[in-house]
Protein backbone atom coordinates (compact mmCIF):
# COMPACT_ATOMS: atom_id res chain seq x y z
CA UNK A 1 0.00 0.00 0.00
CA UNK A 2 2.96 2.41 1.02
CA UNK A 3 4.77 1.06 -1.91
CA UNK A 4 1.77 1.82 -4.51
CA UNK A 5 1.69 5.58 -2.61
CA UNK A 6 5.34 5.88 -3.18
CA UNK A 7 5.22 4.86 -7.46
CA UNK A 8 2.31 7.46 -7.28
CA UNK A 9 4.08 10.02 -5.72
CA UNK A 10 7.06 9.38 -8.01
CA UNK A 11 5.07 9.55 -11.35
CA UNK A 12 3.53 12.82 -10.41
CA UNK A 13 7.06 14.80 -9.10
CA UNK A 14 8.98 13.12 -11.80
CA UNK A 15 6.95 12.19 -14.60
CA UNK A 16 6.31 14.51 -17.40
CA UNK A 17 2.72 13.26 -17.66
CA UNK A 18 2.74 12.86 -14.14
CA UNK A 19 4.13 16.80 -13.46
CA UNK A 20 0.74 18.03 -15.89
CA UNK A 21 -1.67 15.57 -14.40
CA UNK A 22 -0.56 16.72 -11.03
CA UNK A 23 -0.40 20.58 -12.14
CA UNK A 24 -4.58 20.36 -13.37
CA UNK A 25 -5.80 18.40 -10.25
CA UNK A 26 -3.91 21.57 -8.61
CA UNK A 27 -5.48 24.23 -10.59
CA UNK A 28 -9.00 22.45 -9.94
CA UNK A 29 -8.22 22.45 -6.67
CA UNK A 30 -8.26 26.01 -7.25
CA UNK A 31 -10.62 26.74 -9.49
CA UNK A 32 -13.63 25.03 -7.58
CA UNK A 33 -13.68 27.16 -4.39
CA UNK A 34 -12.79 30.00 -6.68
CA UNK A 35 -16.23 29.53 -8.20
CA UNK A 36 -18.11 28.38 -5.41
CA UNK A 37 -17.08 31.12 -3.82
CA UNK A 38 -18.27 33.90 -6.71
CA UNK A 39 -21.30 32.12 -6.24
CA UNK A 40 -21.71 32.64 -2.30
CA UNK A 41 -20.71 36.01 -3.15
CA UNK A 42 -23.74 36.63 -5.31
CA UNK A 43 -26.04 35.36 -2.26
CA UNK A 44 -24.02 37.38 0.07
CA UNK A 45 -24.07 40.54 -1.69
CA UNK A 46 -28.38 39.96 -1.88
CA UNK A 47 -28.20 39.25 1.81
CA UNK A 48 -25.87 42.17 2.73
CA UNK A 49 -27.31 44.73 1.00
CA UNK A 50 -30.60 43.98 1.41
CA UNK A 51 -30.03 44.21 5.50
CA UNK A 52 -28.33 47.20 4.59
CA UNK A 53 -31.58 48.54 3.12
CA UNK A 54 -33.93 46.88 5.49
CA UNK A 55 -35.00 43.71 3.55
CA UNK A 56 -34.08 40.54 4.45
CA UNK A 57 -32.68 39.61 0.82
CA UNK A 58 -33.37 35.52 -0.67
CA UNK A 59 -35.00 33.47 1.70
CA UNK A 60 -37.36 31.21 -0.60
CA UNK A 61 -34.86 28.53 -2.29
CA UNK A 62 -33.19 26.21 -0.01
CA UNK A 63 -32.64 26.67 3.99
CA UNK A 64 -32.45 30.89 4.54
CA UNK A 65 -31.99 31.10 0.64
CA UNK A 66 -28.85 28.76 0.48
CA UNK A 67 -29.44 27.12 -2.63
CA UNK A 68 -29.81 30.58 -4.36
CA UNK A 69 -26.69 30.62 -5.90
CA UNK A 70 -27.42 27.42 -7.63
CA UNK A 71 -31.47 28.55 -9.11
CA UNK A 72 -29.60 30.98 -10.39
CA UNK A 73 -26.99 29.39 -12.34
CA UNK A 74 -29.69 26.88 -13.64
CA UNK A 75 -31.47 29.48 -14.98
CA UNK A 76 -28.39 31.14 -16.37
CA UNK A 77 -28.08 27.42 -18.36
CA UNK A 78 -31.63 27.46 -19.73
CA UNK A 79 -31.64 30.81 -21.14
CA UNK A 80 -31.48 31.33 -24.42
CA UNK A 81 -28.20 32.83 -25.72
CA UNK A 82 -28.88 35.52 -28.38
CA UNK A 83 -26.67 35.97 -31.33
CA UNK A 84 -27.51 39.99 -32.53
CA UNK A 85 -27.62 40.21 -36.42
CA UNK A 86 -25.58 43.19 -36.54
CA UNK A 87 -23.06 41.72 -33.92
CA UNK A 88 -19.51 40.28 -35.32
CA UNK A 89 -20.62 36.77 -34.13
CA UNK A 90 -17.01 35.51 -34.31
CA UNK A 91 -15.50 38.06 -31.93
CA UNK A 92 -19.21 38.43 -29.85
CA UNK A 93 -18.29 35.25 -28.54
CA UNK A 94 -14.63 35.44 -28.25
CA UNK A 95 -14.80 38.56 -25.67
CA UNK A 96 -16.30 36.77 -22.71
CA UNK A 97 -13.79 33.95 -23.14
CA UNK A 98 -11.33 37.04 -23.23
CA UNK A 99 -12.91 38.48 -19.90
CA UNK A 100 -13.20 35.12 -17.90
CA UNK A 101 -9.58 33.56 -18.95
CA UNK A 102 -7.26 36.80 -17.05
CA UNK A 103 -9.79 36.58 -14.37
CA UNK A 104 -9.32 32.80 -13.49
CA UNK A 105 -5.41 32.75 -14.60
CA UNK A 106 -4.39 35.64 -12.38
CA UNK A 107 -4.78 32.90 -9.52
CA UNK A 108 -1.97 30.50 -10.13
CA UNK A 109 0.60 33.18 -8.37
CA UNK A 110 -1.67 33.83 -5.19
CA UNK A 111 -0.15 32.63 -2.19
CA UNK A 112 -2.55 30.97 0.35
CA UNK A 113 -0.46 29.63 3.00
CA UNK A 114 4.01 29.55 2.67
CA UNK A 115 4.52 27.30 -0.10
CA UNK A 116 0.81 26.77 -0.72
CA UNK A 117 0.98 28.50 -4.49
CA UNK A 118 0.54 26.63 -7.75
CA UNK A 119 3.23 28.70 -9.14
CA UNK A 120 6.20 30.35 -6.92
CA UNK A 121 7.42 32.37 -9.24
CA UNK A 122 10.11 34.97 -8.85
CA UNK A 123 7.88 37.63 -11.03
CA UNK A 124 4.34 37.25 -9.13
CA UNK A 125 3.44 40.69 -8.68
CA UNK A 126 4.66 41.37 -12.29
CA UNK A 127 2.65 38.51 -13.68
CA UNK A 128 -0.84 39.48 -12.07
CA UNK A 129 -0.42 43.26 -13.08
CA UNK A 130 -0.03 42.24 -16.49
CA UNK A 131 -2.66 39.20 -16.92
CA UNK A 132 -5.36 41.46 -15.12
CA UNK A 133 -4.40 44.20 -17.03
CA UNK A 134 -5.30 41.81 -20.41
CA UNK A 135 -9.52 42.10 -18.93
CA UNK A 136 -10.13 45.52 -21.03
CA UNK A 137 -9.69 43.65 -24.41
CA UNK A 138 -12.53 41.65 -24.03
CA UNK A 139 -14.40 44.61 -22.50
CA UNK A 140 -13.66 46.62 -26.02
CA UNK A 141 -14.45 43.36 -27.90
CA UNK A 142 -17.54 43.15 -26.44
CA UNK A 143 -18.77 46.59 -27.25
CA UNK A 144 -17.10 46.56 -30.08
CA UNK A 145 -18.64 43.25 -31.65
CA UNK A 146 -22.42 44.24 -30.04
CA UNK A 147 -22.93 46.36 -32.79
CA UNK A 148 -25.09 48.56 -30.54
CA UNK A 149 -24.69 52.40 -29.12
CA UNK A 150 -25.01 51.42 -25.64
CA UNK A 151 -22.93 48.92 -25.88
CA UNK A 152 -20.24 50.63 -27.97
CA UNK A 153 -20.49 53.97 -25.15
CA UNK A 154 -20.25 51.49 -22.57
CA UNK A 155 -17.03 49.66 -24.34
CA UNK A 156 -15.19 53.15 -24.93
CA UNK A 157 -15.99 54.41 -20.89
CA UNK A 158 -14.68 51.02 -19.40
CA UNK A 159 -11.93 51.34 -21.05
CA UNK A 160 -10.70 55.06 -20.47
CA UNK A 161 -11.88 54.34 -16.49
CA UNK A 162 -9.95 50.54 -16.45
CA UNK A 163 -6.82 52.09 -17.93
CA UNK A 164 -6.66 55.22 -15.66
CA UNK A 165 -7.43 53.52 -12.68
CA UNK A 166 -4.29 51.01 -13.80
CA UNK A 167 -1.87 53.68 -13.20
CA UNK A 168 -2.96 54.59 -9.61
CA UNK A 169 -2.86 50.73 -8.57
CA UNK A 170 0.52 50.17 -10.52
CA UNK A 171 2.20 53.33 -8.29
CA UNK A 172 0.71 51.97 -5.41
CA UNK A 173 2.05 48.40 -5.96
CA UNK A 174 5.52 50.31 -7.01
CA UNK A 175 5.64 51.59 -3.16
CA UNK A 176 5.00 47.54 -2.12
CA UNK A 177 7.50 46.51 -4.14
CA UNK A 178 10.27 49.32 -2.64
CA UNK A 179 9.46 48.18 0.67
CA UNK A 180 10.06 44.50 0.16
CA UNK A 181 12.14 44.37 -2.99
CA UNK A 182 10.82 41.33 -4.16
CA UNK A 183 8.47 40.58 -6.35
CA UNK A 184 7.71 36.87 -5.13
CA UNK A 185 4.10 37.55 -3.29
CA UNK A 186 5.06 35.36 -0.52
CA UNK A 187 8.39 36.79 0.23
CA UNK A 188 5.79 40.09 0.29
CA UNK A 189 4.08 38.82 3.24
CA UNK A 190 7.08 37.28 5.04
CA UNK A 191 8.58 40.54 4.67
CA UNK A 192 5.66 42.16 6.22
CA UNK A 193 5.81 39.88 9.46
CA UNK A 194 9.82 41.05 10.25
CA UNK A 195 8.46 44.52 11.19
CA UNK A 196 9.44 45.65 14.79
CA UNK A 197 5.91 44.92 15.75
CA UNK A 198 7.12 42.00 16.03
CA UNK A 199 4.73 40.41 13.06
CA UNK A 200 1.52 41.46 14.61
CA UNK A 201 -0.96 44.06 12.85
CA UNK A 202 1.37 46.99 13.65
CA UNK A 203 4.02 45.71 11.10
CA UNK A 204 2.05 44.82 8.10
CA UNK A 205 2.57 47.35 4.96
CA UNK A 206 -0.94 48.95 5.67
CA UNK A 207 0.14 51.36 8.58
CA UNK A 208 3.14 52.79 6.46
CA UNK A 209 1.98 52.26 3.38
CA UNK A 210 -1.75 53.33 4.01
CA UNK A 211 -2.63 56.18 1.21
CA UNK A 212 -1.20 53.38 -1.39
CA UNK A 213 -3.28 50.78 0.50
CA UNK A 214 -6.51 53.18 0.38
CA UNK A 215 -5.74 54.26 -2.73
CA UNK A 216 -5.16 50.30 -4.08
CA UNK A 217 -8.53 49.25 -3.37
CA UNK A 218 -10.53 51.89 -3.93
CA UNK A 219 -8.90 51.38 -7.54
CA UNK A 220 -9.94 48.20 -7.05
CA UNK A 221 -12.79 49.18 -7.19
CA UNK A 222 -12.83 51.23 -10.49
CA UNK A 223 -10.82 48.19 -11.83
CA UNK A 224 -13.75 45.94 -11.53
CA UNK A 225 -16.36 47.98 -12.56
CA UNK A 226 -18.34 47.96 -9.19
CA UNK A 227 -20.60 50.90 -7.58
CA UNK A 228 -19.95 53.61 -7.13
CA UNK A 229 -17.84 53.48 -10.25
CA UNK A 230 -20.38 51.38 -12.41
CA UNK A 231 -21.15 54.41 -14.79
CA UNK A 232 -19.15 51.48 -17.46
CA UNK A 233 -23.00 49.37 -16.85
CA UNK A 234 -24.92 52.09 -15.37
CA UNK A 235 -27.96 50.44 -16.03
CA UNK A 236 -30.24 53.66 -15.68
CA UNK A 237 -28.16 55.09 -17.68
CA UNK A 238 -26.46 52.93 -20.81
CA UNK A 239 -28.35 50.03 -19.81
CA UNK A 240 -25.54 47.78 -18.75
CA UNK A 241 -23.09 48.93 -21.41
CA UNK A 242 -20.97 46.63 -22.81
CA UNK A 243 -23.00 43.46 -21.96
CA UNK A 244 -26.18 44.54 -23.32
CA UNK A 245 -26.53 42.57 -26.25
CA UNK A 246 -25.43 39.73 -23.99
CA UNK A 247 -27.56 37.11 -22.61
CA UNK A 248 -27.84 33.55 -20.72
CA UNK A 249 -24.24 32.22 -20.48
CA UNK A 250 -22.64 34.22 -22.62
CA UNK A 251 -23.40 37.18 -19.72
CA UNK A 252 -23.24 34.60 -17.06
CA UNK A 253 -19.21 34.81 -18.02
CA UNK A 254 -18.69 38.27 -17.62
CA UNK A 255 -20.69 38.37 -14.28
CA UNK A 256 -18.26 35.39 -13.16
CA UNK A 257 -15.24 37.49 -14.39
CA UNK A 258 -16.77 40.61 -12.18
CA UNK A 259 -17.04 38.48 -9.37
CA UNK A 260 -13.86 36.80 -9.80
CA UNK A 261 -11.67 39.80 -9.91
CA UNK A 262 -13.43 41.56 -6.87
CA UNK A 263 -12.23 38.15 -4.82
CA UNK A 264 -8.70 38.49 -6.74
CA UNK A 265 -8.44 42.21 -5.88
CA UNK A 266 -9.08 41.20 -1.77
CA UNK A 267 -6.75 38.59 -2.35
CA UNK A 268 -4.40 40.81 -3.47
CA UNK A 269 -4.59 43.49 -1.13
CA UNK A 270 -5.12 41.29 1.57
CA UNK A 271 -1.23 39.82 0.53
CA UNK A 272 0.30 42.79 -0.21
CA UNK A 273 -1.04 45.02 2.45
CA UNK A 274 -3.12 43.14 5.10
CA UNK A 275 -0.11 40.04 5.68
CA UNK A 276 -2.00 37.51 3.96
CA UNK A 277 -2.01 34.60 6.30
CA UNK A 278 0.04 36.26 9.11
CA UNK A 279 -1.64 36.41 12.23
CA UNK A 280 -2.50 40.12 14.06
CA UNK A 281 -1.11 39.06 17.29
CA UNK A 282 1.85 39.19 18.10
CA UNK A 283 3.74 35.66 16.94
CA UNK A 284 4.81 35.46 20.90
CA UNK A 285 1.42 34.38 21.76
CA UNK A 286 0.56 30.83 21.44
CA UNK A 287 -1.56 29.42 18.95
CA UNK A 288 -3.37 32.85 18.31
CA UNK A 289 -0.20 34.34 17.21
CA UNK A 290 0.46 31.47 14.68
CA UNK A 291 -0.17 31.98 10.91
CA UNK A 292 -3.08 30.25 9.25
CA UNK A 293 -4.81 30.48 5.80
CA UNK A 294 -8.03 31.34 8.49
CA UNK A 295 -5.97 34.28 8.27
CA UNK A 296 -6.03 34.84 5.04
CA UNK A 297 -9.80 33.92 4.48
CA UNK A 298 -10.98 36.30 6.88
CA UNK A 299 -8.96 38.96 5.52
CA UNK A 300 -10.46 38.18 2.37
CA UNK A 301 -13.68 37.91 3.26
CA UNK A 302 -13.71 41.48 5.21
CA UNK A 303 -12.11 42.80 2.08
CA UNK A 304 -15.23 41.62 -0.13
CA UNK A 305 -17.60 43.31 2.48
CA UNK A 306 -15.82 46.47 1.78
CA UNK A 307 -16.84 45.94 -1.64
CA UNK A 308 -20.69 45.42 -0.54
CA UNK A 309 -20.79 47.97 2.06
CA UNK A 310 -19.50 50.93 -0.62
CA UNK A 311 -22.12 49.83 -3.17
CA UNK A 312 -24.99 49.80 -0.16
CA UNK A 313 -23.65 53.15 0.78
CA UNK A 314 -22.65 55.42 -2.12
CA UNK A 315 -24.56 56.97 -5.32
CA UNK A 316 -23.17 56.50 -8.46
CA UNK A 317 -20.05 58.75 -9.47
CA UNK A 318 -20.58 60.94 -12.66
CA UNK A 319 -17.75 60.13 -15.19
CA UNK A 320 -16.10 63.21 -15.28
CA UNK A 321 -16.04 62.76 -11.57
CA UNK A 322 -14.45 59.74 -12.12
CA UNK A 323 -11.63 60.75 -13.97
CA UNK A 324 -10.62 63.74 -12.02
CA UNK A 325 -10.33 61.14 -8.91
CA UNK A 326 -8.34 59.00 -11.36
CA UNK A 327 -6.30 61.09 -12.43
CA UNK A 328 -5.98 64.27 -10.42
CA UNK A 329 -6.20 63.06 -6.61
CA UNK A 330 -4.98 59.49 -6.77
CA UNK A 331 -2.12 59.99 -9.19
CA UNK A 332 -0.16 62.82 -7.22
CA UNK A 333 -0.94 61.20 -3.77
CA UNK A 334 0.44 58.25 -5.02
CA UNK A 335 3.43 59.92 -6.48
CA UNK A 336 4.07 62.54 -3.12
CA UNK A 337 3.57 59.21 -1.29
CA UNK A 338 6.49 56.64 -3.32
CA UNK A 339 8.85 59.85 -2.54
CA UNK A 340 8.12 60.13 0.80
CA UNK A 341 9.00 56.47 1.28
CA UNK A 342 11.69 56.29 -0.66
CA UNK A 343 13.38 59.20 1.03
CA UNK A 344 12.07 57.67 4.76
CA UNK A 345 14.27 54.43 3.69
CA UNK A 346 17.37 56.66 2.95
CA UNK A 347 17.64 58.10 6.50
CA UNK A 348 18.41 55.99 9.58
CA UNK A 349 14.68 55.63 10.86
CA UNK A 350 14.31 53.19 7.90
CA UNK A 351 11.48 50.17 8.75
CA UNK A 352 12.32 48.20 6.27
CA UNK A 353 16.70 47.30 6.31
CA UNK B 1 13.65 27.09 -13.30
CA UNK B 2 11.74 27.29 -16.22
CA UNK B 3 9.50 24.88 -15.20
CA UNK B 4 7.85 26.96 -12.21
CA UNK B 5 6.60 28.55 -15.61
CA UNK B 6 4.59 26.19 -16.66
CA UNK B 7 1.26 25.52 -14.24
CA UNK B 8 0.91 29.24 -15.07
CA UNK B 9 0.76 28.40 -19.20
CA UNK B 10 -1.34 25.52 -18.03
CA UNK B 11 -3.57 27.60 -16.05
CA UNK B 12 -4.13 30.44 -18.63
CA UNK B 13 -5.58 27.38 -21.42
CA UNK B 14 -7.43 25.84 -19.06
CA UNK B 15 -9.12 29.44 -18.09
CA UNK B 16 -9.75 29.51 -22.04
CA UNK B 17 -11.16 26.10 -21.83
CA UNK B 18 -13.34 26.68 -19.01
CA UNK B 19 -14.55 29.86 -20.43
CA UNK B 20 -15.73 27.96 -24.14
CA UNK B 21 -16.94 24.70 -22.22
CA UNK B 22 -18.99 27.03 -20.13
CA UNK B 23 -20.28 29.39 -23.22
CA UNK B 24 -21.07 26.16 -25.20
CA UNK B 25 -22.78 24.21 -22.13
CA UNK B 26 -25.00 27.07 -22.07
CA UNK B 27 -25.91 27.16 -25.64
CA UNK B 28 -26.78 23.28 -25.56
CA UNK B 29 -28.72 23.28 -22.83
CA UNK B 30 -30.52 26.26 -23.78
CA UNK B 31 -31.09 25.13 -27.44
CA UNK B 32 -32.51 21.36 -25.81
CA UNK B 33 -33.99 22.39 -22.48
CA UNK B 34 -34.93 26.19 -22.57
CA UNK B 35 -37.05 28.24 -25.02
CA UNK B 36 -35.10 29.28 -28.18
CA UNK B 37 -36.92 31.26 -30.89
CA UNK B 38 -35.41 33.68 -32.29
CA UNK B 39 -37.13 36.29 -34.31
CA UNK B 40 -35.96 39.60 -36.24
CA UNK B 41 -36.91 41.47 -33.79
CA UNK B 42 -35.46 39.70 -30.92
CA UNK B 43 -31.93 39.87 -32.68
CA UNK B 44 -31.59 43.68 -33.99
CA UNK B 45 -29.32 45.84 -31.63
CA UNK B 46 -31.02 47.47 -28.26
CA UNK B 47 -32.21 50.90 -28.71
CA UNK B 48 -34.94 51.52 -26.05
CA UNK B 49 -37.98 50.43 -28.35
CA UNK B 50 -36.77 52.55 -31.77
CA UNK B 51 -35.69 50.74 -34.46
CA UNK B 52 -31.70 50.51 -34.71
CA UNK B 53 -31.33 53.68 -37.40
CA UNK B 54 -27.55 53.62 -38.23
CA UNK B 55 -24.46 52.29 -37.48
CA UNK B 56 -23.06 51.39 -33.96
CA UNK B 57 -19.74 52.00 -35.04
CA UNK B 58 -20.02 55.86 -34.66
CA UNK B 59 -17.43 58.48 -34.12
CA UNK B 60 -16.65 58.93 -30.60
CA UNK B 61 -14.87 61.74 -28.23
CA UNK B 62 -11.22 62.38 -28.97
CA UNK B 63 -10.76 62.74 -25.55
CA UNK B 64 -10.86 58.93 -25.19
CA UNK B 65 -7.36 58.76 -27.18
CA UNK B 66 -5.95 61.24 -25.17
CA UNK B 67 -6.51 59.19 -22.55
CA UNK B 68 -5.19 56.23 -24.06
CA UNK B 69 -2.19 58.43 -24.83
CA UNK B 70 -1.58 59.50 -21.09
CA UNK B 71 -1.88 55.88 -20.41
CA UNK B 72 1.08 54.73 -22.20
CA UNK B 73 3.27 57.33 -20.84
CA UNK B 74 2.41 56.77 -17.21
CA UNK B 75 2.73 52.79 -17.60
CA UNK B 76 5.48 53.15 -19.21
CA UNK B 77 6.72 55.70 -15.84
CA UNK B 78 5.50 52.84 -13.84
CA UNK B 79 7.52 50.05 -15.55
CA UNK B 80 10.49 52.19 -15.30
CA UNK B 81 9.84 52.33 -11.57
CA UNK B 82 9.80 48.31 -10.97
CA UNK B 83 12.85 47.93 -11.10
CA UNK B 84 14.31 50.70 -9.75
CA UNK B 85 11.88 50.01 -6.76
CA UNK B 86 12.88 46.10 -6.53
CA UNK B 87 16.68 47.18 -5.59
CA UNK B 88 16.15 50.69 -3.90
CA UNK B 89 17.10 48.98 -0.55
CA UNK B 90 20.99 48.45 -2.49
CA UNK B 91 21.29 51.53 -4.26
CA UNK B 92 20.93 54.00 -1.14
CA UNK B 93 20.60 57.26 -1.95
CA UNK B 94 22.46 57.99 -5.07
CA UNK B 95 19.49 55.58 -6.79
CA UNK B 96 17.10 57.62 -4.86
CA UNK B 97 18.14 60.89 -6.16
CA UNK B 98 18.67 59.38 -9.74
CA UNK B 99 15.09 58.46 -9.75
CA UNK B 100 13.97 61.65 -8.29
CA UNK B 101 15.18 63.70 -11.47
CA UNK B 102 13.75 61.33 -13.60
CA UNK B 103 10.42 62.14 -11.49
CA UNK B 104 10.77 65.85 -11.91
CA UNK B 105 10.75 65.84 -15.06
CA UNK B 106 7.76 63.48 -15.37
CA UNK B 107 5.98 65.62 -13.09
CA UNK B 108 6.28 68.53 -15.26
CA UNK B 109 4.42 66.96 -18.22
CA UNK B 110 1.89 66.32 -15.91
CA UNK B 111 1.52 70.04 -14.49
CA UNK B 112 1.87 70.42 -18.20
CA UNK B 113 -0.85 68.37 -19.48
CA UNK B 114 -3.20 69.35 -16.15
CA UNK B 115 -2.86 73.33 -17.20
CA UNK B 116 -3.59 72.37 -21.00
CA UNK B 117 -6.79 71.03 -19.71
CA UNK B 118 -6.00 67.37 -20.69
CA UNK B 119 -7.61 65.75 -18.39
CA UNK B 120 -10.84 67.86 -17.93
CA UNK B 121 -14.27 66.16 -18.80
CA UNK B 122 -16.97 68.97 -18.50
Amino acid sequence: MLDLFKQLMDFLHYNILGMVIYAIIKIVVIMVPLILGVAYMTYAERKVIGYMQIRIGPNRVGFFGLLQPFADVLKLLLKEIIAPSAASKALFFIAPILVLMPALAAWAVMPFFPGVVLADVNVGLLYVMAITSLGVYGIIIAGWASNSKYAFLGAMRAAAQVVSYELAMGFALIGVMMVSGSLNISEIVMQQGRGIAGGSVLSWNWLPLLPLFVVYFIAGLAETNRAPFDVTEGESEIVAGHMIEYSGMSFALFFLAEYMNMILISAMSSVMFLGGWLSPFPASIPFLGAPSFIWWFLKVAFMLFFFLWARATFPRYRYDQLMRLGWKVFIPVTLVWIVLIGAWMQTSFSLWK
Amino acid sequence: MLQNYFPILLFIIIGTVAGAGLMTLGGVFSKLLGTDKPDPEKLSPYECGFEAFEDARIQFDVRYYLVAILFILFDLEVAFLVPWALVLKEIGSFGFFSMLIFLAILVVGFAYEWMKGALEWE
